[in-house]
Parts: structure tokens; sequence; C-alpha cells
């Protein structure tokens, strides 16, 4: 079972590593979308100082959209979701290994750019750690739930514009406590709060979404 | 060992066929035949548990596959339409993915052996630069590591094959059977042996 899991996440690092172009241009969406705010807003480093969790948050958000098109719609197109619909591992195990794949290739590379990013918003150093663990616990619940979404919309026409629109409403709670939780630390609170409510979304997606995932997976490939 | 009792399909308001019941012991071929759009295709995939049929079920050592699930799938091979060959990677990747995942353990000599049964290049060359016969000679590969499990569902096996490639894969299923595997196969050409089993969908209600 773990084997199967194993080789899935092994087979879509291996895709991505193969298509290095689809990763980077998620990861460059990023961050041309947060560089584009200090040129637009002006730099008032105290506006920008209050903005920066908030337009960080947001610019995770879309980029993590646009790769979630690709989650389930190549395995769709080349008849591999059949064969994985039929692999020998429970359906929920290989949803949860693909929703990880794509964590890794969509999601950790945000994390560890992010307080590069903050860099430029001139945000205080002791703020980094609280993004970057903000980020770390958010950005898999984005791969969980926005993979539900991709099965749900898979082989629909104009598919991509209806998985956001189904999709970016249940973003809104990770984006209010990670946000929050940066704008916490900001204002000289403990942030503990609205990080382990993170991850208490963490915990509940992970446990819920890999069967959800599988339930709209079996309904797409009829 | 699998019995299909029953079955209706129904496919955009239209039934494709209802009341189709068989049953398929170990050691035996069944060809289904009919014309463009007579079912072939739906019935192949309600027996591999990716379609609900309309009515009826399906039946792997008596309990239904709604309630087997994957513990049905890890017995059975199921080649459809689409190749299922990512176009990234190569043959031999394609290959021991494809059988790990569908619980087969496979090294990577056994990989290169089936590769050349089936006369595919071992070199780093992506599915991709296949050409289309070529693919799907990378996609039947798996029938020759797919001897352990017992049911073979074949959509059109034989279809953008050339002569030896389709006597490699006759030859294999041949062997198959006579060590008393099961299978199930689509096909519109009249296969050169007479097979034991032909269900014929055009005579299906309209």
């Amino acid at each position: 079972m773990l084997g199967a899991a194993r080789c899935i996440v092994h087979r879509d690092l291996l895709l991505a590593l193969r298509r290095r172009s689809d990763v980077a241009t998620a990861l460059l969406f990023f961050v041309i979308v947060t560089s584009l705010f200090p040129l637009g807003v002006g730099t008032e480093p105290d506006l920008l100082r209050s903005i920066a969790p908030g337009v960080i948050w947001v610019a995770a958000l879309l980029s993590c959209m646009l790769s979630l098109g690709r989650l389930f719609a190549a395995d769709h197109a080349d008849g591999t979701l059949e064969q994985l619909l039929l692999s020998a591992a429970p359906l929920g195990v290989i949803a949860a290994a693909k929703a990880f794949a794509h964590w890794l290739v969509a999601g950790l590379p945000l994390v560890l750019i992010a307080p590069l990013i903050a860099l430029q918003y001139d945000l205080p150093a002791p703020l980094y750690p609280v993004l970057a663990l903000s980020l770390l616990l958010g950005t898999p619940v984005l791969s969980l739930i926005g993979a539900i979404g991709a099965a749900l919309t898979l082989g629909l026409r104009g598919g991509g514009v209806l998985l956001s629109l189904l999709v970016l409403p249940l973003y809104v709670p990770v984006l209010i406590m990670g946000a929050g939780s940066v704008d916490m630390a900001a204002a000289g609170l403990a942030p503990d709060g609205q990080l382990l409510l993170l991850a208490a979304l963490l915990i509940v997606a992970a446990a819920f979404a890999p069967w959800a995932i599988a339930a709209a997976l079996r309904i797409s490939a009829e | 060992m699998l019995e299909a009792a029953e079955l209706e399909c129904a496919r955009g308001g239209r039934v494709l066929f209802r009341a189709l019941s068989f049953a398929l012991r170990g050691g035996e071929l069944l060809r289904l035949a009919g014309p463009n759009g007579s079912g072939k295709t739906s019935l192949l995939r309600i027996l591999c548990g990716l379609l609900a049929p309309a009515g009826g079920e399906v039946r792997w050592q008596g309990t239904p596959i709604r309630r087997l699930r994957e513990d049905y799938a890890k017995q059975l091979v199921y080649i459809g339409h689409a190749p299922a060959v990512k176009d990234d990677l190569t043959a031999a990747e394609n290959l021991a993915i494809t059988c790990r995942l569908a619980g087969l353990a496979v090294s990577s000599r056994t990989v290169q052996h089936a590769l050349d049964r089936f006369g595919l290049p071992h070199d780093r060359v992506p599915a991709r630069r296949l050409s289309q016969g070529q693919r799907r000679r990378a996609a039947l590969a798996r029938l020759a590591l797919s001897e352990p499990l017992p049911l073979w569902l074949l959509d059109e096996p034989f279809a953008a094959l050339d002569a030896s490639a389709i006597g490699l894969v006759e030859a294999l299923i041949d062997a198959y059977v006579a060590r008393g595997g099961s299978v199930v196969f689509t096909s519109h050409q009249e296969p050169k042996r007479g097979t034991a089993q032909v269900i014929d969908l055009s005579g299906a209600p309209a």
C-alpha cells in the first residue's frame, strides 16, 4: 500500500523533473505577482509591511490554483487515470499520494522562497519563521482541497474557470488563518493560536480529503 | 470465477444492451463482438469496475465487484483504448510503474526482458518519440509480466499492431489461457483460431 503511494510520488516527481517549465511557471507567477504590489502601491514602508502577509498569501493561493488543472487532467487524457483507479492500493491512498506530490512541486517551493519575497516588503526578520511556518502548514491544505476540485471538474469544458470558482471560496479559512498568524506576530502577539488552527485544518483535510478525491475521481472516470 | 448477471448498460439515453448474463471460468477465452457503438468497450469497463452498470451486477468468485474494489482490481489487467503510456517517461519506466501500481513485483531485469520480447528500445527515449504502434506495444508489454494475475480484460488488443506483434500477443494469450487464465477481449477481426465463447452485441435492443 505504501509502495503504491511511493510509486505515485516518485512518478509525479519524475514527470515534474522532465517538464521543469510547468513547475517554473507557477513559481515565477508567485514571484512576479508579489513583486507587482510594491510597484503598484508605492514604496511607503509602513504600508508595505502591513499588506505583506495578505499579499503573499493571496499570491500563494493563486499560484497553487495554476497547477491544479493539470493534477489529474494529464492522467485522464492518456489513460493512466484508469490504471490508477484499477491499482492494487485503495484509491484514497493513491489520491493522497497525488496531492502530496502536488504539494512537493507546487507548495514547498513557495514556502522556501517566501522569506526572500518578504524581504522586498521590508518585513521584520522575526516574522520570517512565522510566515514560512504558516505557509508550511497551509499549502498542503491548498493541495488537498484543490485536488477535490480538480477531480470534480475533470473532463468538463471550461473546467479551469469552474475549478477556481469552486476551490477559491474553500481556501478562505486557510487564507484568514495564514495571513492572520503573521499579522498577530507583527502586532507583537503570539501567533500560536492561528498556527494551531492551521495545523488542525491540515489534519482534518489530510484525513478526509483523500476519500473525497477518490469518490470524485470514480464519478469523473465513468 | 467471473460472472455477469442481468447486466444492463445505457449510454447517452440509449440502451446498449440489457439482460446480459454469462460466466467465465479459468482457462476460458471470451470475445466481445459487434459493430462500433454497440457497447463492447462499455461492457469491458463494467467488467473491470470503472463503469457502474445501469442494472445487474458483476461478481468475482461469487462476491459483487462493487464490494471488492481494489481486492478485485489487483486480480486483473485492463488495457483500454488509451495506451496509458506517459509521454515524458521511457518505455521501461512506464512499464515498471504500471506493474508496481498493479501490485506486481518487477525488477529491472524482468522489465528489460518484456521490452525485448516486444521489440522496444532500451535507451532513454521518452515515449513521446515512439510511433503509434510502438506505444501500443509498450502498453501491451505489460501482458508479458502479468501472468500471475487471473483475469485479463483487453480492449482491441490487436489495433494498430503489425503482424509480428499480433502474433506475439496471440501467443501470450494462448499460453496464458492454457495455464488457466481467463481473458475477455474485444475485436472486430475473427481470430485465426476458434475462440471458446463469443458474445455478439449487435443483436442488442436499440
